[in-house]
């Protein structure tokens, strides 16, 4: 790929699970993530979907380095993350940001919106300290929040208004590479309109790579370059972003893509959806063979003892599936 | 009668910095058995609309300065503490916004959902657990018997949102009220849980207060919809009168701006400006700063929420006018 920025090799992250406080017992592993390898090239966007519970979160931690890694390797610009010392970490930190998923656990509750967005500026010494309110203002005008707000706190403002805050710290530091998990899930079509055209923005213009974590396909249809599809801690389909939605190959994807809610009630009320039977596995006890199988409509007696690999299937677009090109025309 | 009536509600901050409107004169009803959508600028006032009904608000700073919202007879701002125990968490139960905030860390999924059954039903705990765990099961929580025991941390956001959802329908509401409950969800388990309302609805004949930014899912799950902005009700009709001829300036405005029906990678629409200062009374129009067809009489007159045809009202005075 041209000029890769991060680059993922076999990352794998498991949780042990216990019961009991004093005496624990080991109930299992949960493997939340499990053998990702992906690139992500300078200025791109890439899309994260999946079914919930499927390990985009964990994934997104595991990149900034919030949780450790069980195995495998997270490169940053050359330099080995996992390897790192916490100094070199400290400094990749300004890099790489995070937007969290849960705008209410995020936000110190105890920081009005100026001290959040002053705190990264100074501590990283990024602007004169005179310029610090200035700069402030400024960002939270790039997110659209006016800047009357920045002696609030947290509680006082709605779900949307506090990603928004999330979203301008993160920007505070000019990062190379934003990780976004789920930014524009709890505003509006009109805000969410605003982000996705800000974000989008500085992707073209500070060259600026993204990894957009989303449920809504339309928005990361819209957004995204390439869209990489997780299911159950690894992906099972990867390529450009209109392929995947327009041409979805992977039986889940298929599923996924049909399930897309149509802002037209009469469209809505009379489409065919691909229900899938049966419940999401728990990745305490993943099936064996391909993790999909019990609740593929295409599964076959091969697919309950082979792990599929994640392999070209067509131009740009890799899938894991052993069945891909039987079942490429139905 | 409906079964939830709801006039003229104001809940206000009141804070060092000024009194914030959240909600400024609000007026709905939701019949037995009805799924009311309720869509609007995040920052409107859709769940201070909802935490005054349930009686969640924050006592100071929130006060509700006005207002009725009368539940099967009963108006749940002005009732007797034991006649509001009585009705919220068992007739009525609400679905929040932020699993974390409502979910207690330091508790077991378990025990957190056999609570209301052991507070509102003669239930032993060990069938509570049952009912709990069969109730985790219809979510789409895998297994339910091993993991009901686990605490809010580990599980996935989607997951936990899942929780919540058992929650509020474990103790088989009349009405539910639901604040995003899916946003955290990919489409599949949202399709799911949209199936679950529908039929826990069509079983118990449950009544649903639904609020989304999803406009997808409102077309899908809503008898009628209303739109909300800065506080007030802009517009309120049947889905698809809504979605087919919506006609309040910012309504229009929020349609124009779904990314599916634009273009790939092309800036997306948006509404231009920003929400107004809700701190400071507002003469006229609330959306007049930001609107297109705004004229003088937009900033002096406070508008009202007239018919426009049966069961299709809205606030505009230019629209009410046939001027656009
Ligand atoms: N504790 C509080 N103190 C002061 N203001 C508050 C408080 N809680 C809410 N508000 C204000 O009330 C207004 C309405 O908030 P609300 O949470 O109802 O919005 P919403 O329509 O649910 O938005 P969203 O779609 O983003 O969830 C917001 O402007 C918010 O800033
Ligand atoms: N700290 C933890 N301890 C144990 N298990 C965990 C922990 N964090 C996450 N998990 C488990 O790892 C799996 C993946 O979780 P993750 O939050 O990454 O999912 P996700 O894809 O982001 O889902 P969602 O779309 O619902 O946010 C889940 O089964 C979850 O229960
Ligand atoms: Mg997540
Ligand atoms: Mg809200």
């Amino acid at each position: 790929m041209a000029d890769p920025i991060l680059e993922l090799r076999d990352v794998r992250t498991h949780f042990p699970v216990t019961q009991g406080f004093l005496f624990k017992r080991d109930l299992g592993t949960v493997k939340a993530v499990d053998g990702v390898t992906l690139t992500l090239a300078r200025g791109e966007v890439l899309g994260l979907v999946g079914e919930s519970g499927c390990g985009k979160s964990t994934l997104a931690r595991t990149i900034v380095q919030l949780v450790p890694t069980t195995g495998g390797a997270v490169i940053l610009e050359g330099k080995n993350l996992t390897t790192g010392s916490t100094t070199e970490v400290h400094d990749i930190r300004r890099d790489l940001q995070m937007v969290f998923q849960d705008p209410y656990a995020s936000l110190n509750p105890r920081m009005t919106v100026y001290a959040t967005l002053a705190e990264p500026l100074l501590v990283h010494g990024v602007c004169p300290v005179a310029d610090v309110p200035a700069r402030v203002a400024e960002l939270m005008r790039i997110v659209g929040l006016a800047p009357r707000f920045m002696q609030k706190y947290p509680h006082e403002f709605s779900g949307g208004q506090r990603q928004r805050i999330a979203i301008a710290r993160a920007l505070a530091l000019e990062p190379k590479i934003i990780i976004a998990d789920e930014p524009v899930s709890a505003l509006d079509v009109s805000i969410q309109a605003q982000i996705l055209n800000l974000l989008a923005q500085l992707v073209r213009r500070m060259n600026l790579s993204l990894v957009f974590i989303a449920h809504d396909l339309s928005v990361v249809k819209h957004i995204s370059d390439r869209v990489a599809v997780m299911y159950l801690g690894k992906i099972v389909e990867l390529g450009r972003a209109a392929d995947i939605i327009e041409r979805p190959r992977h039986p889940y994807t298929r599923a996924l893509v049909s399930a897309i809610p149509t802002p037209d009630p009469d469209v809505e009320r009379t489409r065919q959806r691909i229900v899938l039977p049966g419940d999401p596995p728990s990745p305490m006890n993943p099936p064996v063979g391909c993790a999909f199988n019990p609740r593929c409509p295409h599964a076959k007696e091969i697919c309950k003892s082979s792990v599929p690999r994640l392999s070209s299937f067509e131009a740009d677009r890799e899938v894991a599936c052993v069945r891909v090109e039987e079942i490429a025309n139905l | 009668m409906p079964l939830l009536s709801v006039t003229d509600l104001r809940t206000y901050f009141h804070t060092r910095s000024g009194i914030y409107r959240a909600v400024d004169g609000v007026s709905f009803s939701v019949e037995r058995g009805e799924t009311l959508g309720i869509v609007g600028e995040s920052g409107s006032g859709k769940s201070v609309t909802c935490y005054s009904i349930i009686g969640l608000l924050p006592i100071p700073p929130a006060r509700i300065e006005s207002g009725t919202a009368f539940f099967d007879g009963t108006d749940l701002l002005h009732c007797t503490p034991a006649q509001a125990r009585a009705i919220r968490g068992k007739r009525v139960a609400m679905i929040f916004q932020d699993p974390m905030t409502s979910l207690n860390p330091y508790m077991r999924i378990s025990e957190q959902l056999i609570e209301p059954l052991l507070i509102h039903e003669k239930i032993t705990r060990h069938n509570a657990l049952a009912r709990a765990t069969a109730m985790l099961e219809s979510v789409g929580i895998n297994d339910a018997q091993k993991r009901i025991h686990l605490y809010p941390h580990e599980f996935s956001g989607g997951m936990r949102q899942r929780v919540m959802i058992a929650m509020a329908l474990i103790t088989k509401p009349e009405l539910l009220i639901a604040d995003e409950p899916t946003t955290a969800l990919d489409v599949t388990v949202q399709a799911q849980i949209l199936e679950l309302i529908k039929k826990m609805q069509r079983e118990l004949g449950m009544a649903v207060i639904f609020i989304t930014h999803d406009l997808g899912v409102v077309s899908g799950l809503c008898d009628r919809v209303q739109v909300m902005y800065a506080g007030r009700v802009v517009e309120a009709a049947d889905v698809r009168t809504l979605f087919h001829s919506p006609k309040h300036p910012y309504t229009r405005g929020l349609q124009r701006s779904i990314p599916s029906l634009q273009p790939k990678g092309a800036e997306l629409y948006t509404i231009a400006g920003l929400p107004p200062d809700v701190s400071k009374p507002l003469p006229g129009c609330a959306f007049a700063a930001r609107c297109e067809h705004a004229t003088a009489r937009c900033t002096a007159t406070t508008p009202a929420l007239i018919e426009l045809a049966s069961g299709h009202a809205q606030t505009c005075l230019r629209v009410q006018a046939g001027e656009i």
